[in-house]
């Protein structure tokens, strides 16, 4: 009884949780393709990248979801900011940082989402209707560090390697192209 | 939790990526929208791999995506530098050197 | 009564075969390809069409004479059958006793051998042979034969619905093979001289193509296996005449006579659609004419049933066959073309009723009770006939008339024949009357292509010192019309007299019937005034002094007033043919070789049915015809008839009569007219004009016994000579039932004269109202009709094909401009001129500008996917 409870209760506060994250990272997602001011967008689209980070925690990938915070937060953000600040952007708001005919982008994004709305709820089933696929958390444990880093050291060595040389490239690639001559 | 919330998500933060990549004019905020998509794919990943309870690749995929949207991230401001560099300016309505 | 052979159960009966007779198809076919031939590159031919007509007419009269020999082989073979040689077709029916009005129960023993005619409607490809069941065939003088080959019928399946086959083919047998031979035969002279006749006509190849297609349809009527194929073919002919006889419908006579002729003959369709119907559900549902007859003869068919049928047949041939009161077509019928009437209605379509009858004989044998004891109505019709035909020859100043009325009448004496039960004198009158009576028509023919006209008062006269050839075979055509001996009329008149019984009656033979005496004695008189008109015709055309030559100028020639005075139509087109008018002159050899060869033919046709023991000459020589063409054995699906004895004493006194007739008429006219003046035509203030009684007579005759008045409504009709009309045919309606009442002649005869004459009126009346009203309505579209035939001549067929040369030329023309100029030439323009275009159109996409580059990319990769997941 008491387990049951427990599990309803989990299952509920999961649920709740998502949908207030979620809504926070879609008001802060428009805010990023809308805001005048771009050090604003930065800002918002770092609450997005958190919102992200606490859905790979709910749905159990906690080491993807740190390592999120990490890189993304913690490194991208750096860099786009330090950007803005390279390209002299003026500080507070700015007019035109937004094209004058945003029609054809609005029309591609609605249509696109129209398109992966049905093709979600095709498969995966509205969470309204009987047979909606559920994401079962709890029966399946949350994958620990330890498991992640066995997987990215045998199974997948190679795309880890590949992607160190990656990284590599694209450091040197930065480095030759930003420089001054 | 149902899975097509996740992927509702998704969508819905993959449009938003979608408009601001082709809406705004700046060439850093375009590079921020497509950020907002690869994270938005990254969610999809994780939510199906929960699913189908082979989350371990999934993470790892996701994991690569950090890294290579890191690196894809550097080298366009890079590229974002030195065109301001020549040009004094980061609008990509004016950047049309391609025209034909 | 006639004395009925007993025969014994058992078959005697074979089947023939032969490739021949088997595939007679051929011949109508040849016709018909032969018509199309011609109707579609006739008018391109050096000899407008007459080359092929005239081909396949003489091939398929090969074609005849070969089956007919094939079928005379078949006879011969059977007569040495023995029971070990051949293998005989087996029946338990036996057929024996007197068969007058009371149902014969028939006694099948075994129903599997006794099948009689099923006929074999076989559904896959080949011939259908039928076996038939038949009694022995015993001789009349008691002697027993070999065998009888029966019929040849081959025949498919085109429909099957019901339960009911209806199945198209032939059917071969002595009679068939006669009318084959007569029709073709004739058909080819026709065709000859039709080339000299009709040369240089407006419509020269639609004559021919008619031709051929009549002939196509009368081969077809003939070789006909069942009911349904004879309907067909006696329409088709009716068509064909219709077409022929108007062929020169320019002018409103013609028109309006071949009408007359197709709506009377149409009245007499009527009783034969009626009539086979009956048939067809009398005799349980079966289209075949050997199973009608076969059930006629049987008694499985009811016999009222016969009788009503019978009737309403007789009513057809009553008017295709030209008898009494149905015949009024046939004089009008001569505005035709001279060789139609000769070939139409002189030898083969008016001959086609005789035919049905002749067909379906067990039919109007058993309906009609022709072997009982008293007088039917085909006899009285018949007879009828005889006498009015003749009555009505005497009064025409046509020669062609004249000849048409004494087609009537002779065919009168078939009808007659067959009324009294001699079938084959019938056929055999049939084939002979076909010969002289051809050449006959033929010959006036001739002289009216000298003369230009008809008309023997006003134009002809002495025509014997101008043509002598056609004199001569005249003169032979009119003896053997006649019926002097040795010539073809005498033989087959004489049995025709003999056959009706009515000589015993004088003699006191067991042959008597006193019913039948009063058809003899019709007879006898008929072949008296037959004489004695053509005497006068053979004085009035070539005797005396010629009247004609004072007619350059046609134009006034034609009198509309009365369809008695009847001229021929296309002199118009040939008059650069003479040099002068004044002096007639014989006629080219396509003319004169029919003439000859028919006269010929009208000498020893004769001599194909010798009476038996004639003159003691052997058996293998006497009754040829008969042997050859009736269908002895065939008791299946011929009746027992029984023929009566040749009588001395009845050919001499006939021809006594004959003679003496001619004997008068030479007098009144050689020797009292002639002393008038060489060029008189009748003796002024004669008998007919002094007389009170013989002028109304003559006034009769010369208004045809008012019928032309009654049917066509045109002038106001005495009350009496109606009163007369209706008077006349109800007293014959009176002593037919009459007589038909078994009493003979002296009892019941005032009593049925009363309700005979009632009934006789009305039935009268309705037909003639009948017919009024449908020449009445007719008249209206009579010559848009003849308009509308001719305008689809011209302008649909012949029009087709011109329409194909010119637009083959139009064709070539269109492709040059079209297709070379503009499509080829003008793709290669446009391709480049696309190029251009293209690029021009291209380069206003390509901005340099990356995020509209990128919106297009989305756009199309959102389009696709949403085809892909959508859709897909």
């Amino acid at each position: 009884m008491i387990a049951l409870s427990t599990v309803l209760g989990a299952v509920v506060a999961q649920n709740v949780f998502f949908y207030l994250i979620a809504a926070v990272m879609v008001i802060a997602a428009l805010r990023v393709v809308t805001v005048s001011n771009m050090v604003h967008a930065a800002l918002y689209l770092v609450v997005v990248l958190a919102g992200v980070a606490a859905q790979f925690v709910l749905l159990g990938a906690e080491f993807v979801g740190v390592t999120q915070v990490l890189v993304y937060i913690g490194a991208v953000i750096v860099l786009f900011l330090f950007g803005i600040m390279l390209t002299r952007a003026k500080v507070g708001a700015e007019d035109n940082l937004t094209h004058d005919n945003i029609w054809p982008a609005v029309m591609t994004a609605i249509l696109l989402a129209l398109v992966m709305v049905y093709a979600v709820f095709d498969y995966a089933k509205a969470p309204w209707s009987d047979n909606a696929r559920e994401i079962d958390v709890l029966g399946n444990s949350p994958t620990t560090v330890e498991q992640v880093s066995d997987s990215i050291f045998s199974t997948y060595i190679v795309a880890f390697e590949a992607v160190s040389v990656l990284l590599l490239a694209a450091l040197i690639g930065a480095i030759v192209v930003a420089r001054k001559e | 939790m149902y899975l097509s919330q996740f992927l509702v998500l998704s969508a819905v933060l993959f449009c938003i990526g979608v408009y601001g990549a082709l809406a705004r004019r700046n060439a850093v905020l375009v590079l921020m929208s497509i950020e907002l998509i690869l994270n938005s794919v990254n969610i999809n990943l994780i939510a199906f791999g929960a699913y189908n309870g082979a989350a371990i690749p999934a993470e790892v995929f996701a994991l690569f995506i950090i890294a290579v949207a890191a690196a894809e991230v550097g080298v366009g401001l890079a590229l974002v530098l030195t065109i301001y560099r020549n040009s004094k300016n980061i609008d990509v309505g004016e950047v049309d050197l391609l025209k034909g | 009564m006639h004395s009925l052979i007993a025969v014994e159960a058992g078959g005697s009966a074979v089947q023939a075969t032969g490739w021949f007779l088997e595939n007679v198809w051929v011949i109508p076919a040849i016709m018909a390809v032969s018509f199309l031939i011609i109707l579609g590159f006739g008018k391109r031919m050096p000899r407008g069409g007459s080359e092929i007509g005239i081909a396949a007419v003489g091939v398929c009269f090969l074609l005849s004479l070969l089956t007919a020999g094939q079928w005379v082989s078949e006879v011969n073979n059977a007569d040495n059958c023995t029971p070990e040689t051949c293998e005989y077709i087996k029946s338990d029916n036996a057929y024996g006793g007197d068969h007058a009005d009371d149902d014969h129960s028939d006694d099948h023993g075994d129903e599997e051998e006794a099948s009689g005619f099923p006929l074999d409607s076989n559904g896959t490809a080949g011939d259908g042979e039928f076996a038939a069941g038949f009694s022995a065939f015993v001789e009349d003088d008691g002697s027993s034969k070999g065998a009888s080959p029966v019929a040849v019928v081959s025949e498919r399946t085109w429909w099957s619905n019901g339960g009911i086959d209806f199945t198209v083919g032939t059917m071969v047998d002595g009679l068939t093979v006669t009318l084959l031979v007569v029709v073709t035969l004739v058909s080819m002279l026709v065709h000859v001289y039709s080339t000299d006749y009709v040369a240089g006509d407006r419509r020269y190849t639609h004559f021919f193509a008619f031709l051929s297609l009549f002939t196509a349809a009368m081969l077809f009527f003939v070789t006909s296996a069942n009911v349904l194929q004879m309907i067909v073919g006696w329409e088709l002919v009716g068509v064909c005449s219709f077409s022929l006889i108007g062929h020169w419908w320019e002018d409103q006579d013609n028109s309006d006579a071949a009408l007359k002729a197709f709506l009377t003959n149409r009245v007499g369709d009527m009783g034969l659609l009626i009539g086979m119907i009956i048939l067809f559900f009398a005799s349980g549902e079966k289209w075949g004419i050997i199973d009608i007859n076969q059930g006629a003869i049987d008694g499985s068919t009811s016999h009222t049933l016969l009788l009503i049928a019978a009737l309403c047949l007789l009513a057809a041939v009553m008017s295709k066959s030209g008898q009494f009161f149905l015949h009024t077509w046939l004089p009008d019928a001569m505005a035709g073309p001279t060789p139609v009437s000769a070939l139409i209605h002189a030898a083969t379509m008016v001959v086609a009723g005789v035919y049905l009858i002749a067909r379906l004989y067990g039919v109007f044998f058993h309906g009609l009770s022709i072997g009982g004891s008293s007088i039917n109505a085909l006899a009285i019709v018949g007879a009828i006939t005889t006498l009015v035909g003749a009555s009505l020859a005497f009064v025409q100043d046509d020669i062609k008339k004249v000849l048409a009325y004494s087609t009537i009448s002779q065919l009168g004496y078939m009808t007659l024949a067959l009324g009294v039960g001699a079938w084959t004198a019938a056929v055999f009158h049939l084939t002979t009357h076909a010969f002289f009576k051809a050449c006959l028509f033929l010959g006036a023919g001739s002289v009216s292509h000298a003369v230009h006209s008809f008309d023997m008062k006003k134009d002809m006269g002495g025509m014997r010192k101008f043509m002598p050839t056609t004199y001569k075979t005249f003169l032979i055509g009119s003896i053997a019309l006649a019926g002097l001996p040795p010539l073809a009329g005498f033989w087959s008149k004489d049995e025709i007299l003999a056959g009706t019984g009515g000589w015993g009656f004088f003699e006191g033979e067991s042959h008597a019937n006193g019913a039948y005496t009063v058809m003899l004695v019709m007879g006898m008189v008929t072949a008296a005034m037959t004489a004695a008109y053509m005497t006068r015709v053979m004085y009035l055309t070539f005797f005396g002094e010629f009247r004609g030559g004072h007619h350059d100028d046609h134009a006034d020639d034609h009198e509309h007033a009365h369809a008695d005075d009847h001229h021929d139509d296309h002199h118009d087109d040939h008059h650069d043919d003479h040099a002068h008018h004044g002096e007639p002159h014989e006629s080219g050899p396509r003319i004169l070789w029919p003439l000859r060869i028919l006269a010929f033919l009208a000498v020893v046709a004769g001599f194909m049915n010798l009476p038996k023991n004639f003159l003691g000459l052997p058996s293998n020589i006497t009754l040829r015809f008969e042997h050859f063409v009736e269908p002895k054995n065939a008791t299946g699906y011929f009746p027992l008839i029984s023929h009566a004895d040749p009588s001395w004493s009845l050919a001499i006194f006939s021809t006594l009569v004959v003679a003496s007739a001619v004997g008068v008429a030479y007098w009144y006219y050689f020797v009292k007219v002639n002393s008038q003046s060489p060029s008189a035509t009748e003796m002024v203030n004669g008998p007919t004009e002094r007389n009170g009684l013989l002028k109304a007579g003559h006034t009769m005759l010369k208004n045809r016994y008012y019928l032309d008045h009654i049917y066509d409504g045109g002038e106001p009709v005495g009350a009496a000579g109606a009163t007369a009309m209706g008077a006349i045919f109800g007293a014959a309606a009176g002593l037919t039932l009459g007589f038909s009442l078994d009493n003979g002649l002296n009892q019941a005869f005032v009593p049925s004269l009363i309700w005979g004459s009632v009934l006789g009126i009305t039935v009268f009346t309705i037909v003639a109202s009948a017919l009024r009203t449908g020449i009445g309505i007719a008249t209206f579209v009579k010559r848009p009709l003849a308009y509308a035939a001719n305008w689809v001549h011209e302008n649909v067929i012949d029009a087709t094909v011109d329409e194909v040369g010119e637009r083959s030329v139009q064709g070539a023309n269109a492709l040059y401009k079209y297709v070379d100029q503009g499509v080829i030439d003008g793709s290669v323009n446009a391709a480049g001129r696309g190029s251009q275009g293209a690029g021009g159109e291209l380069s206003r996409w390509s901005t340099g500008k990356v995020q509209q580059y990128a919106t297009v990319m989305f756009a199309g990769a959102t389009l696709l996917a949403g085809l892909l997941i959508i859709v897909i």
